[in-house]
């Protein structure tokens, strides 16, 4: 937390360590085991059946939300053929798929300070060894709900609804200035 | 902060989670062969235990499941969470809600 000595000895983030707001194609599906592996299949990648933990490859990923939620995030303009792909593979299996793509923007906070700016705000350890690489969650960040995602050491990932994302980024920027002080 | 174990997440902290009262309460099976008596127990009344209470929680700002935990009411001591459906857990110490 932002006491003064840590101020001090920290030092602050000047250079771009936080990246505007990428389209990107969402979608949340629900489903038991037998139609989370049909829909790995259909997205071209396992969906992670480890509490808190992403499963990547290449540009796409695949979020543990819950037991049986899972987010799946991938390039803009792919929303349609992703939507095919797994209804295909999703054919006979009950199950729910939601394109939320524009209900919530991501952020990426990248760089040596981005474990420190969030956990000023964030109720959960974000050490590497609280919070390590490829680990995934939804929890609160200020007053918003957010999902965050590790995808590297210095790389942390924010999924947050969209009305709340002005909010989310200008806390973000007022924890910078208040620890330049 | 208090951390409540999350029977799939883990220990987390308190404020993500949210209370949902009485656990263990069970629906009538049978509608409408259900007094009215025990339709205003079923939906109004509920222990008011001092000390070890069964009660649902729900994590709602994680993995949004619900789930059900042994709580000392006088002390907040979290003695057991377990996942819905599953059967009320036996304490160490023998004790019960
Ligand atoms: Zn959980």
């Amino acid at each position: 937390m932002a006491d003064a000595a840590l101020r001090r000895t920290v030092g602050l983030p000047t250079a771009a360590w936080l990246e505007s707001p990428v389209p990107a194609s969402r979608f949340i599906l629900r489903g038991a085991a037998a139609a989370r592996a049909a829909a790995g299949q259909g997205f071209g990648l396992p969906l992670p059946e480890t509490a808190c933990r992403a499963a990547t490859d290449g540009n796409r990923a695949a979020l543990w939300l819950g037991p049986d939620e899972q987010l799946l995030l991938a390039p803009d303009g792919e929303v349609d053929s992703i939507e095919a792909a797994l209804a295909r593979a999703l054919q006979g299996h009950a199950h729910s798929l939601v394109d939320v793509s524009h209900r919530q923007v991501g952020i990426g906070i990248h760089g040596p300070h981005a474990e420190w700016l969030l956990e000023a705000q964030c109720p959960l350890p974000l050490n590497l060894r609280a919070f390590p690489v490829g680990m995934c969650t939804r929890t609160v960040f200020g007053k918003a709900e957010v999902v965050l995602w590790r995808p590297a050491e210095q790389v942390f990932r924010l999924e947050v609804w969209r009305s709340f994302a002005t909010y989310v980024v200008e806390l973000l920027r007022e924890i910078e200035r208040e620890s330049a002080a | 902060m208090l951390l409540i174990q999350c029977p799939y997440c883990g220990p987390r902290p308190e404020l993500e989670f949210a209370y949902a009262g009485q656990a263990h309460v069970a629906r009538p099976a049978d509608p409408s062969a259900t007094t009215p008596d025990q339709w205003t127990e079923f939906l109004y009344l509920r222990n008011n235990t001092r000390g070890i209470h069964a009660e649902r929680w729900r994590h709602v700002r994680g993995c949004a499941r619900f789930f059900n935990a042994l709580r000392d009411t006088t002390t907040d001591h979290f003695l057991a969470t377990y996942r819905a459906g599953e059967p009320m857990p036996v304490l160490p110490m023998g004790q019960k809600p």
